[in-house]
């Protein structure tokens, strides 16, 4: 096989389109007589649903529904929405019914549906549904709602608390018991939301006269959204096509089924119409799912070497109103922890809260952030508190290379072990500092501060599991034409599959990627799939790509090497023929033998080969592939308004083989600018009755060209022996490790006054308050 | 997110505007939309009349004078931000429109809509206070001018009345070579200030303080001149310490606060950016310029 | 009772005239009225950039313009770029620098740096940073944009 795509920056086969405006988004697909919904949504957090009075919005012009709970299909009246994720620690699930049933949990939680001729008239008709809401009481913080006598989230609720699991690993009251040192410290974390600049939407299309239902949705994999259909309508599966055209950013939100798909479809079937609904940015403030708070009490045990014994403590998280991931994300976080460090002894309980705000469910980097954050605060301490240098006190702890594949002792959330594959986490720290000259920056610092000015640098470290399975598919398939196409069921966002899996498959057939179609987002392309969220694309639909490619390929060579008489060990496969070896220049086209290959008078299959150039692969990992990353920033913090810059940030990464540095590139930064948000600038604030306050991009903050820093990137490359292709996924990594290591620069910035740290993000007006209580300390 | 219905009217002399704004209820004027547009999409305001100023000719000048420079209220931001004579003669406007939205905004906003609109952290709004402004309403009955003082009443309320609209702004001018300094604190580039602090000065022959003019907006429901320390400092050399006297009258300042900023840093800012402003303005006063 | 309004607005060189509502959004009218889809709705109250197109010349949001506002005038949208199947220097930037991922913003960005750099043709990056400022872009992290800007200048300048 010669390799003449997979490891190149191949510009994208996406781009021209999208260059163009010929990009094809949900919004952009019109319909014959489609018509246009948009919902009434809960303006409280928590409420009984009195009554509902839609007869004025029923009779405007141009109105042709208005659907409640009272008018949808019987099985959305029977049946709430699917648990994705169920797992026995989750003792206390809840979860919607489409459109609220007589109470509403959220703020933005969908009521009612109203279907119109165009989307100005159904917002008009929206504001002439009179809802009359009876407010209950309000679980507005996470951890208020684990006191006793607070409000229930859920009317008939005996608690707040969906689940409780505790993930422990060695003795853990011996390693705090003989520790020299503990220290402890409480966290908060809050993240944001996704806040992909293409909202969601649906276009539902009931074809009365064949009963079949074709939904195309913006989501990030569409087999799933398949699958949540089927639990809630009783449809044939021949009669169920999901579509997802091109996809405007997803970060792990359109991973889920949401209670306005199947109301657009009850609304294509209630009318007789195909029905679109585009969520408008205000809807997708109050209902996509977001991440939001963790609450962290955790402590550490070292010897006098700065040696981790242990850590342990609890993490209470915001789960939001309902559950349909389970517990995966707070449970991710737990298990991220440990990190590159050998901990010998851990123990983590994880509390999940029912509250009254919209549903959390992973946001690119899934709890990780959350979870680094943790442990490189804990180090960070350690380091201040024994006076050692803080990258010395990590260099103490890493997992060298030689103990892989280590075991880190605790439960993933695919209820795998945590086995880490491959990495060299001492390096990757090491290139990192080198790059950004670690071992200067004391000096540096100093003749800073002799100016007045308070800069600091900050490292993160982080262990990611990527490519979590359970599989991916990928069918290739060539034409009788000659064309060479691949199918799968993941599903890109931005991600360039398009070309990443063109690049693998291409390298079987010797041509270039411009040979190859990547399909993606049909279900009637392939039979299962997926889809694309956890960075689990290149290693699962990579893989698979790579073996239907190869068998493909063999096929091709074994009817050529039948058709030209010789073995097929010495046919090459280059620029769309297949070719016997050597001077003579005898070959049969692809056009050729794919014709050949469905059969032709006088010529017959190999005993046992079945017809046609097609082979499909289920690539599925025995566990997840572990991906590192070190990021180091340097900040300069203006203590007079809080201020923070970023001089530099260096990351150091390591995601196995790399398909296409340049896609891989574009991953690592766009995940770093995620992490500045999260550090710096992004925070949803709710009132105290949980009504969300920041539900524009004048008050929620995303980070913005002149915020983010220039992020120098260095590779690693240690292949994953988990699979045919070496590689891990890349499209977390860069968020993961940031966030800490841009507040660990600040932390470092403001050592010299006295300022600890222990929460994100952090605003300007939060480090002027976090000066003033340590200067109101240091008078104490 | 769309807007809800309204009748739309495109008026192209002052006196149709006039005669529509004497004429019909519930009525808003677009001029650039920038902020209106948003509330309109949002539906926070559903006017049953949307007049358009855009339609209006003559409304879009900027006339220097010899003690002021008078621009017409449909002025686009952009316009200014090129404007050769407001760079030569009002410097401090150029500066303070860089910070204004984003230049798709500018290239559609304009000073009266701004001022209209009269958002306390917004720069023009700023820029009125700090250059005494003279504001022209007109209705069916004429024009009448007003201070800045009498057209900004509080948080997103003018005194203009329901049958007039602003047709121009008279901004006072300073000497050749005064100082300026215009300093914001925003979370993010374009983002509306948190605070935000103009400074104009000359300086007599010993260097001292001859004129002087802070601006702090951001911090309370309209622009604040520092009218008192104005006075007081005239004669002092603007230093450190006259730089810090001034910080704290900024300080002192009543200050608002909201569900994101406690007024404690509100005020903190404004002690920081007052100086910050005053210093640059210091920095650039020309000494040999007389008041 | 729907307020109506005919309009004769000049689309990337194409003259069109239709009858709309006068609360139609500039973006509406192209997206449902011209279908032209290239212009995105990121968030219809100014502040993605996404729906950015050239009015009378100016990069503009065109969430918060109506459609009547621009009878009369020129408006340019990314579907006017290329020419002949042939992408413009800047399009071609994009392309070789990652400068996208998704493609939702592309077109609005495109449209607000291509008039930047006509009225800046030699920016520093932080000039490009600024003028981008008023662009969110989710996925890239801004830095293969800000180079495609940067290397599009260049060449113009003839440096490349």
């Amino acid at each position: 096989m010669q390799m003449r795509s997979f490891g190149q920056s191949i510009k994208r086969k996406e781009d021209p389109a999208f260059l163009t405006g010929k990009g094809r988004y949900v919004d952009d697909i019109e319909l014959p007589n489609m018509a246009h919904a948009a919902f009434v949504r809960s303006p409280l957090a928590h409420a009984k649903i009195k009554s509902i009075d839609a007869s004025a919005a029923r009779a405007m012009d141009g109105v042709i529904a208005v659907i409640t709970y009272h008018e949808l299909p019987e099985t959305l009246r029977q049946r709430r929405l699917p648990l994705v994720v169920p797992v026995e620690s989750l003792t206390n699930p809840r979860l919607p019914y489409t459109l609220a049933r007589d109470e509403v949990c959220y703020v933005g939680e969908a009521i009612a549906i109203v279907v119109a001729e165009n989307r100005y008239i159904a917002e008009d008709a929206v504001a002439q549904v009179m809802v009359d809401l009876e407010p209950l009481g309000v679980v507005a913080d996470c951890r208020a709602g684990l006191l006793e006598g607070a409000p229930r989230s859920h009317l008939g609720a005996d608690s707040n608390i969906a689940a409780t699991m505790p993930s422990v690993t060695g003795d853990i009251d011996a390693a705090f018991s003989n520790a020299r040192h503990v220290f402890k410290e409480s966290i908060f974390q809050h993240r944001g939301g996704a806040f992909f600049m293409e909202c969601r939407g649906a276009i539902a299309h009931y074809d009365q006269f064949s009963e079949n239902l074709l939904v195309y949705v913006s989501s990030q994999g569409v087999h799933r959204i398949k699958r949540s259909f089927h639990e809630l309508f009783d449809i044939q599966d021949s009669k169920l096509r999901i579509v997802t055209p091109d996809v405007g950013g997803g970060f792990g939100p359109k991973g889920s089924y949401y209670v306005e798909y199947g109301a657009v479809a009850a609304a294509s079937m209630a009318t007789g119409r195909p029905v679109k609904w585009i969520e408008d940015r205000r809807e997708n403030f109050v209902a996509t799912h977001q991440e939001r708070d963790q609450y962290w009490d955790v402590e550490i045990a070292v010897d006098e070497n700065a040696k981790i014994l242990g850590v342990r403590g609890t993490l209470t998280h915001d789960n939001g109103a309902y559950t349909p991931w389970g517990i995966v994300l707070p449970w991710i976080s737990v298990a991220t922890v440990p990190g590159p460090y050998v901990i010998p002894a851990y123990d983590m309980t994880l509390i999940s809260v029912i509250t009254n705000k919209v549903p959390t469910t992973p946001v690119r980097g899934a709890g990780r952030p959350q979870a680094v954050f943790v442990m490189e605060r804990l180090l960070e301490r350690v380091a201040k508190e024994l006076g050692l240098d803080p990258a010395e006190v990590r260099r103490r702890n890493f997992i060298k290379p030689e103990q892989m594949p280590y075991d880190v002792g605790v439960i993933f959330r695919d209820g795998r072990p945590v086995v880490y594959d491959s990495g060299d986490y001492p390096k990757c720290q090491e290139v990192a500092l080198e790059a950004i000259n670690y071992e200067a920056f004391a000096e540096r610092q100093k003749a800073a501060l002799s100016e007045g000015r308070y800069i600091g640098i900050g490292i993160g470290n982080a262990v990611e599991a990527t490519g979590l399975g359970p599989y991916e598919g990928v069918t290739v398939r060539i034409g009788t034409n000659g064309n060479i196409t691949a199918y799968t069921g993941a599903t890109p966002q931005g991600q360039a599959h398009k070309t990443t899996l063109a690049q693998i498959v291409a390298d079987h057939f010797g041509v270039s990627i411009d040979a190859v179609t990547v399909e993606t987002g049909d279900t009637s392309n392939i039979s299962f799939g997926i889809g694309t969220f956890a960075s689990r694309t290149a290693v699962n639909a990579g893989s698979s790509a790579h073996l239907a490619g190869q068998a493909v390929a063999t096929k091709v060579r074994e009817i050529a090497a039948q058709l030209l008489e010789v073995e097929p060990d010495d046919i090459e496969l280059t620029d769309g023929v297949a070719r016997v070896k050597g001077p003579s220049n005898r070959f049969k086209t692809l056009r050729e033998l794919a014709v050949y290959s469905l059969g032709k008078p006088g010529f017959s299959l190999a005993p046992g080969m079945t017809p046609g150039l097609e082979n499909t692969a289920y690539f599925t990992p025995t566990q997840s592939s572990y991906a590192n990353g070190t990021s180091v920033a340097e900040v300069e913090v203006d203590v007079e308004t809080g201020r923070v810059h970023i001089n530099r940030l260096v990351m150091s990464h390591d995601c196995g083989r790399v398909i296409n540095p340049m896609v891989v590139d574009g991953q690592v930064v766009g995940g770093v600018a995620h992490g500045v948000g999260n550090a710096l600038f992004e925070r949803m604030v709710h009132d105290d009755q949980a009504q969300p306050l920041s539900t524009n991009f004048g008050e929620y903050m995303l980070p913005l060209a002149a915020d983010v820093p220039r992020v120098e990137i260095h590779h690693q490359e240690t292949a994953s022996p988990n699979n045919p292709l070496g590689v891990k996924g890349a499209g977390e990594g860069g968020t993961i490790p940031t966030i800490v290591a841009i507040v660990n620069a600040v932390a470092n910035a403001l050592a010299p006054l006295g300022v600890h740290i222990a929460e994100a993000p952090l605003s300007p007006q939060r480090i002027i308050q976090l000066i003033d209580e340590a200067k109101a300390r240091s008078v104490a | 997110m769309k807007p809800s219905p309204f009748t739309y009217h495109a008026p192209t002399t002052t006196a149709e505007l006039t005669e529509l704004l004497g004429t019909l209820d519930d009525v808003r004027i677009i001029a650039g939309g920038q902020s209106l547009m948003p509330m309109m999409n949002f539906r926070f305001v559903q006017p049953g009349h949307l007049i358009d100023l855009n339609t209006v000719g003559g409304l879009a000048y900027v006339d220097v004078q010899r003690d002021f420079i008078e621009i017409g209220a449909s002025t686009r931001q952009r316009f200014l931000q090129r404007s050769q004579d407001i760079a030569k003669h009002m410097p401090i406007v150029g500066e303070a429109l860089s910070h204004v939205g984003h230049r798709q905004t500018r290239a559609r906003g304009t000073i009266g809509g701004s001022l209209c609109h009269f958002d306390p952290s917004a720069e023009l709004v700023n820029m009125a206070a700090l250059h005494d402004a003279v504001l022209t309403l007109t209705s069916v009955d004429g024009d009448r001018s007003i201070s800045f003082g009498e057209f900004g009443l509080g948080f997103l309320t003018t005194s203009v009345q329901p049958n007039e609209f602003l047709r121009s702004v008279r901004l006072a001018r300073w000497p050749e070579g005064h100082g300026y300094g215009f300093e914001e604190f925003a979370m993010r580039h374009g983002d509306f200030a948190i605070c935000a602090v103009s400074c104009l000065m000359t300086l007599d022959d010993r260097g001292a303080i001859d004129r002087l003019a802070v601006a702090v907006s951001g911090v309370s429901e309209t622009p604040v001149r520092l009218t008192e320390m104005e006075g007081r400092l005239r004669g002092t050399m603007p230093d450190a310490g006259t730089a810090t006297d001034l910080a704290a009258a900024a300080g002192d300042i009543e200050a608002m606060s909201d569900a994101y900023i406690t007024s404690d840093y509100r005020s903190h800012l404004a002690r920081v950016i007052t100086r910050r402003a005053f210093t640059k303005a210091t920095e650039r006063a020309d000494q040999r310029v007389r008041a | 009772m729907k307020d109506l309004r005919t309009i004769s607005v000049t689309v990337n060189g194409t003259p069109y005239s239709r009858e709309v509502e006068t609360r139609r959004t500039l973006a509406d009218f192209l997206r449902l009225d011209l279908k032209l889809t290239g212009t995105h709705l990121g968030c219809e109250h100014g502040a993605c950039g996404a729906c950015t197109v050239r009015v009378e010349g100016e990069a503009v949001r065109s969430c918060l313009m109506l459609a009547v506002q621009t009878n009369g005038k020129s408006v340019a949208t990314v579907e006017g770029l290329a020419k002949d199947g042939k992408l413009t220097p800047m399009q071609n930037q994009f392309w070789e620098k990652h400068g996208l991922q998704c493609g939702f913003c592309t077109p609005g960005i495109l449209m607000t740096m291509t008039e930047f750099l006509e009225e800046n043709p030699d920016p520093t990056e932080s000039e490009v940073r600024d003028a981008l400022s008023g662009n969110i872009c989710r996925c890239t992290g801004y830095q293969a944009i800000v180079d495609a800007v940067l290397a599009t200048a260049a060449q113009a300048r003839g440096e490349q």
